[in-house]
C-alpha cells in the first residue's frame, strides 16, 4: 500500500534525467504532477494519482516511473510472436 | 507488461542528448514499450539507425545496435536479417535520413519486402544541423533553409511505403503515443517490410522558427491535428488539407524476402544434389 503523504509515491521522478519540458505535468488528468522551483517534475499531489501511466508513457526522458501500478489486465490472447521474417 | 523497459536502456549514457521535449524520446519510449510487450530478449534484437537526431537512439539501447553512415540504416539491415535472420532488425530513421537521403534503400527493401521493421522519427526538420526543411516539411513552413515559407510539397511517407509493397503501414503521432506504441508492435510482428512513421515535434529548430509554442503546445497541437483514416475517408480533400492523417493503411500478408530467399536455398541444394 501506499501511504498517505508519501511524496515518493506512488510515482518516481529521476530528477538526473528530468530536463524539466513540462509535458508530463500538461498531461497528467489529475494535475498530479507541478514544476519544482528548477522546472523539473515534482510529485506534488501523490494521492490524486490513479496509476493510468500517461505521465511514464509521454515522458521524452524516461526520467517517470508509475511504480504503482494497476492490476495487470487479463491477458487478451495476444498473437504469439512470429519470427518475424 | 512481461518486461520493463529499463531493461532496454543503458542508463550510464543516460541522460539523453536530445533537447527538453523532444518527442523523439516519446518514440523511443513507445518503441521500447513494444519491445517490452513482446518480451523479446535483448539479445533477438538489432537497431540500426541512420544520421540524424533520431539516429542517436541506438546508443541508448541494450540490443544489438548499429550506427550507420546517413541514410543506409536499411542498407545495413537489410545485411544484418539475411546474416541472421532469427534477429528482430529494427530500423530507426528521421524524415531526412529516410525519406531524403536514404528514400531509395526504403522504397527497394519495401519493394523487396525485406523482414525489416522501420521507424521514421518523424520531427519535420533537420534538427542535428540546426533546422533545414527536410521531404518531410509541411508546405509554407520556415526553415533555416526557407527563411520565405517552404515552396516544395511534402511527401506521404506511408502512401509511398505501401506503393512500393510494404506488408505493414501505419502513422501516429507522439500525442498517441499508447496507439503508437501499438503499430510498432504490428510491426515487429509482420512477417516483410513494415514501416511506421511517427510524427514528433522538434520544439528547438521547427517549432520555434515557426511560433508553434513550446514542447506541450506543440504536442497539443499534434493531437487537435490529428485525423483518423477511417473519419478522413469521408471528407474532401479540401476538408483534410493540413491535416495529419493517423491509423493502419496497409496490413499484407504477401511473402517475404527472408521466406522466399529460403526456398532460394532449397532449390540451390537440390540442383547441387545434397
Amino acid at each position: 500500500m501506499i501511504s498517505a503523504g508519501n511524496p515518493e509515491a506512488p510515482v518516481l521522478v529521476r530528477r538526473e534525467w528530468c530536463k524539466g519540458c513540462g509535458i508530463c505535468i500538461a498531461m497528467c488528468p489529475k494535475k498530479v504532477l507541478e514544476s519544482a522551483p528548477d522546472g523539473k517534475a515534482l510529485v506534488a499531489r501523490p494521492d490524486d494519482c490513479i496509476k493510468c501511466e500517461t505521465c511514464e508513457i509521454m515522458c521524452p526522458d524516461f526520467a517517470i516511473r508509475v511504480v504503482a501500478k494497476k492490476a495487470a489486465a487479463p491477458d487478451q490472447g495476444r498473437e504469439a510472436v512470429r519470427g518475424g521474417r | 507488461m512481461a518486461r520493463s523497459i529499463d531493461e532496454y536502456l543503458r542508463a550510464r549514457f543516460m541522460p539523453h542528448i536530445w533537447c527538453p521535449g523532444c518527442g523523439h524520446g516519446i518514440i523511443l519510449n513507445a518503441l521500447l514499450r513494444a519491445i517490452a510487450r513482446l518480451d523479446l530478449p535483448n539479445d533477438k534484437v538489432c537497431v540500426v539507425s541512420g544520421i540524424g537526431c533520431a539516429s542517436r537512439a541506438p546508443g541508448y539501447l541494450d540490443f544489438n545496435t548499429l550506427h550507420t553512415t546517413h541514410g543506409r540504416a536499411i542498407a545495413f539491415a537489410t545485411g544484418i536479417k539475411l546474416a541472421n535472420p532469427d534477429l528482430h532488425v529494427i530500423v530507426v530513421t528521421g524524415d531526412g535520413d529516410g525519406a531524403a537521403i536514404g528514400g531509395n534503400h526504403l522504397i527497394h527493401a519495401a519493394r523487396r519486402n525485406m523482414g525489416v521493421t522501420t521507424i521514421m522519427f518523424n520531427n519535420s526538420i533537420y534538427g542535428m544541423t540546426s533546422g533545414q526543411y527536410s521531404p518531410l516539411t509541411p508546405s509554407g513552413r520556415l526553415a533555416t533553409t526557407a527563411p520565405y515559407g517552404n515552396v516544395e510539397r511534402n511527401f506521404d511517407m506511408c502512401e509511398l511505403v505501401k506503393a512500393s509493397g510494404a506488408n505493414y503501414v501505419a502513422r501516429a503521432t507522439v500525442a498517441h503515443a499508447r496507439q503508437l506504441s501499438t503499430y510498432i508492435e504490428r510491426a515487429i510482428t509482420t512477417s516483410g517490410f513494415a514501416f511506421v512513421e511517427a510524427v514528433g515535434n522538434c520544439p528547438t529548430y521547427f517549432g520555434r522558427r515557426n511560433k508553434l509554442g513550446g514542447p506541450v503546445e506543440m504536442v497539443e497541437a499534434l493531437k487537435k491535428n490529428s485525423i483518423t483514416a477511417a473519419a478522413a475517408a469521408k471528407l474532401d480533400p479540401a476538408e483534410i488539407r493540413g491535416k495529419i492523417i493517423i491509423g493502419e493503411f496497409y496490413r499484407g500478408d504477401a511473402p517475404g524476402y527472408i521466406e522466399l530467399y529460403d526456398g532460394v536455398i532449397e532449390r540451390a541444394k537440390e540442383a547441387a544434389g545434397k
